[in-house]
């Protein structure tokens, strides 16, 4: 039997941090064991511009090296990029998580997406917790709790592990709070 | 077993991290996507002292090959690495370095030609140097670079071969791509790539020795056929070098790997990146009960003709992926493999597929079609095919 994968596709912009978040994913998944691949796509290398990243999961050795077009999870990092083309490849078992302030109403209605979404205020928690946008670490619990492929403590031990040296503990405290805060204060309706 | 460590790195990373474990005497390097992750490495692990390897920042890859070409005729181990139109501006001095027999080691990140302007991942930029005298290895995963290019330091610098070698991975798909990969310990590696025993060094002033000098119809000729022979030594080297690896890694590695091939009829050739996701598909068809294997292009030159004879031979069919063109003629593998079959005892029936230009994708539907196209006995010798194309 080939490996069944488990896939993730993230829209971001570039400089917000999604080939980092997917990077930061593909290691805590390494961690517990199991097999993972981060990759970005590049078009033109410019800040602000709409980009994509990609994961892809498994229990088994994943030798597979194409894209991803058909993910089970689809992640938007900037609100401003929703639309029906971020879901596509997306089948309404699949889950789509959003970095956003706006209700669900309003991402079913930008998308027309009818599967489960899941929302939750990133970047804000991102400001207050750790003072800057960058909403990596709080994307990073909102995904292990939508998903489970990853624990909570396997998630802190791995933003521990990316921060204990480079940061303040103080800051590192900031960061394991914002990445708390998204495993707790994720919503998801569908 | 020797204690190993896994982490999650990017085909740059392990390219990096092979050349901080190996600490040549002398890199010089032009950065050029998306090559440039290794080089700003590389830097780094100098810039901090972690290696003592005089790092030169050249103003361009035709210099880069130069000073490497100079550091490595003094009697240095030097490297350097690049990409697409960065290897084109080297050429000159790339096929200098192979006729100077100087065991320089290159890690390329496979990228398209221009033009028009592209970053992505194709083999033609490899491809255009396939007869300037370098030994091509082909790298599959972010393991594969890390291993070859340890292996490829041995190769270039043993007595028998002194020919310098490109370990190609492919752009962006490897090189920015995040996979575990298992690192040996640093003294393991030391231990393994040992020490560079120079030849001839123009530092070694007792013995003045001179390099590239006018050689006419006099003598040109018969270094060249040195060359040859040198290239044929690889076959003789090789094997050792790779037992040897395996030893301290665990890794068994070849001219080329063969993939469920035993009792397959229908095979599928490769290089690179694209291999992984054949092996997917092999594993899917032959579920379904299909008799379909792979057979993996780790060294492209000097080409294996006697492995591929000897697995080729007898098969329904062979069907050839190519991820550069050659404007007028076959694609470079698939000429190639042609050409290796001619002597064989039963000759398969031979496919031709061109993929994946300026970093096209290749996903496992395509190369499904390519297998059953040869299952259904579809293949026309010579005729061209292409893989994910608008026409």
């Amino acid at each position: 039997m080939p490996a069944k994968y488990y896939e993730i596709r993230w829209h971001s912009r570039a400089g917000q941090g999604a080939k980092s978040a997917s990077q930061l994913f593909a290691e805590a998944i390494l961690d517990m064991g199991k097999y993972a691949q981060a990759f970005p796509e590049y078009g033109a290398e410019r800040s602000g511009a709409p980009m994509r990243a990609f994961n892809r999961i498994s229990d088994e050795k994943i030798t597979v090296h194409s894209s991803v077009e058909n993910p089970n999870v689809v992640v938007v990092i900037d609100d401003t990029l929703l639309s029906p083309a971020v879901v596509e490849g997306l089948d309404e078992k699949g889950v789509l998580i959003v970095n956003t302030a706006h209700p669900i109403e309003f991402i079913r209605k930008k998308t027309g997406f009818n599967g489960k979404i899941c929302t939750i205020k990133a970047t804000d928690i991102a400001l207050e917790e750790i003072k800057r946008g960058i909403p990596n670490t709080v994307m990073l619990g909102t995904i292990a709790r939508v998903t489970g492929l990853i624990t909570l403590e396997a998630a802190e031990q791995k933003v521990r592990g990316m921060f204990e040296k480079k940061l303040s503990a103080e800051m590192l405290q900031a960061n394991m709070r914002a990445l708390r805060r998204g495993y707790e204060e994720v919503s998801c309706s569908g | 077993m020797i204690k190993t460590h896994r982490e999650a790195i990017t085909g740059a990373q392990a390219a990096a991290y092979a050349m901080k474990q190996i600490e040549p005497d002398v890199v010089a390097a032009y950065p050029i996507t998306p090559q440039t992750p290794i080089v700003e490495y590389f830097a780094k692990y100098v810039a901090d002292g972690v290696v003592r390897t005089e790092m030169i920042p050249v103003e361009s890859e035709h210099s880069a090959m130069s000073a490497v070409v100079g550091a490595a005729a003094a009697g240095a181990r030097a490297m350097t690495a690049t990409s697409a139109n960065g290897l084109a501006l080297m050429h000159e001095i790339v096929y200098i370095a192979a006729s100077m027999r100087l065991p320089v080691v290159m890690p390329v990140v496979n990228r398209a030609l221009s033009g028009p302007i592209n970053i992505h991942c194709d083999h033609s930029d490899t491809m255009a140097e396939r007869d300037s005298g370098w030994i091509q290895l082909f790298c599959e995963d972010s393991q594969e670079v890390y291993d070859l290019i340890l292996m490829a330091v041995r190769l270039a610098e043993h007595e028998q071969v002194r020919l310098p070698v490109m370990v190609n991975q492919d752009g962006f798909i490897i090189s920015h791509g995040v996979e575990p990969v298992e690192l040996l310990p640093d003294d393991v590696v030391k231990k393994f790539v040992g020490e560079l025993k120079p030849l001839y060094p123009l530092l070694d002033t007792e013995h003045p020795v001179t390099y590239g000098p006018l050689d006419l119809y006099d003598y040109y000729f018969e270094h060249k056929r040195q060359q040859i022979e040198a290239m044929k030594n690889v076959f003789k080297v090789f094997p050792s070098i790779i037992e040897e690896f395996y030893q301290i890694s665990g890794r068994k590695y070849n001219f080329v790997e063969p993939y469920k091939i035993d009792d397959a009829q229908y095979v599928m050739v490769a290089l690179g990146s694209t291999n992984g996701t054949i092996k997917y598909v092999v594993d899917k068809l032959r579920e379904q009960g299909k008799k379909v294997g792979l057979l993996k292009i780790w060294m492209f030159r000097p080409f294996p003709k006697a492995e591929i004879q000897r697995l080729l031979t007898g098969r329904k069919a062979v069907v050839i992926l190519d991820r550069s063109a050659s404007f007028g003629a076959e694609a470079p593998l698939y000429e190639a493999i042609k050409s290796s079959l001619y002597d064989v005892a039963s000759r398969p029936l031979l496919g031709s597929f061109v993929y994946g230009l300026g970093g096209r994708d290749i996903n496992p539907e395509l190369i499904e079609f390519a297998f059953e196209k040869a299952m259904k006995h579809e293949l026309v010798t010579d005729q061209e095919l292409y893989l994910g194309l608008r026409e």
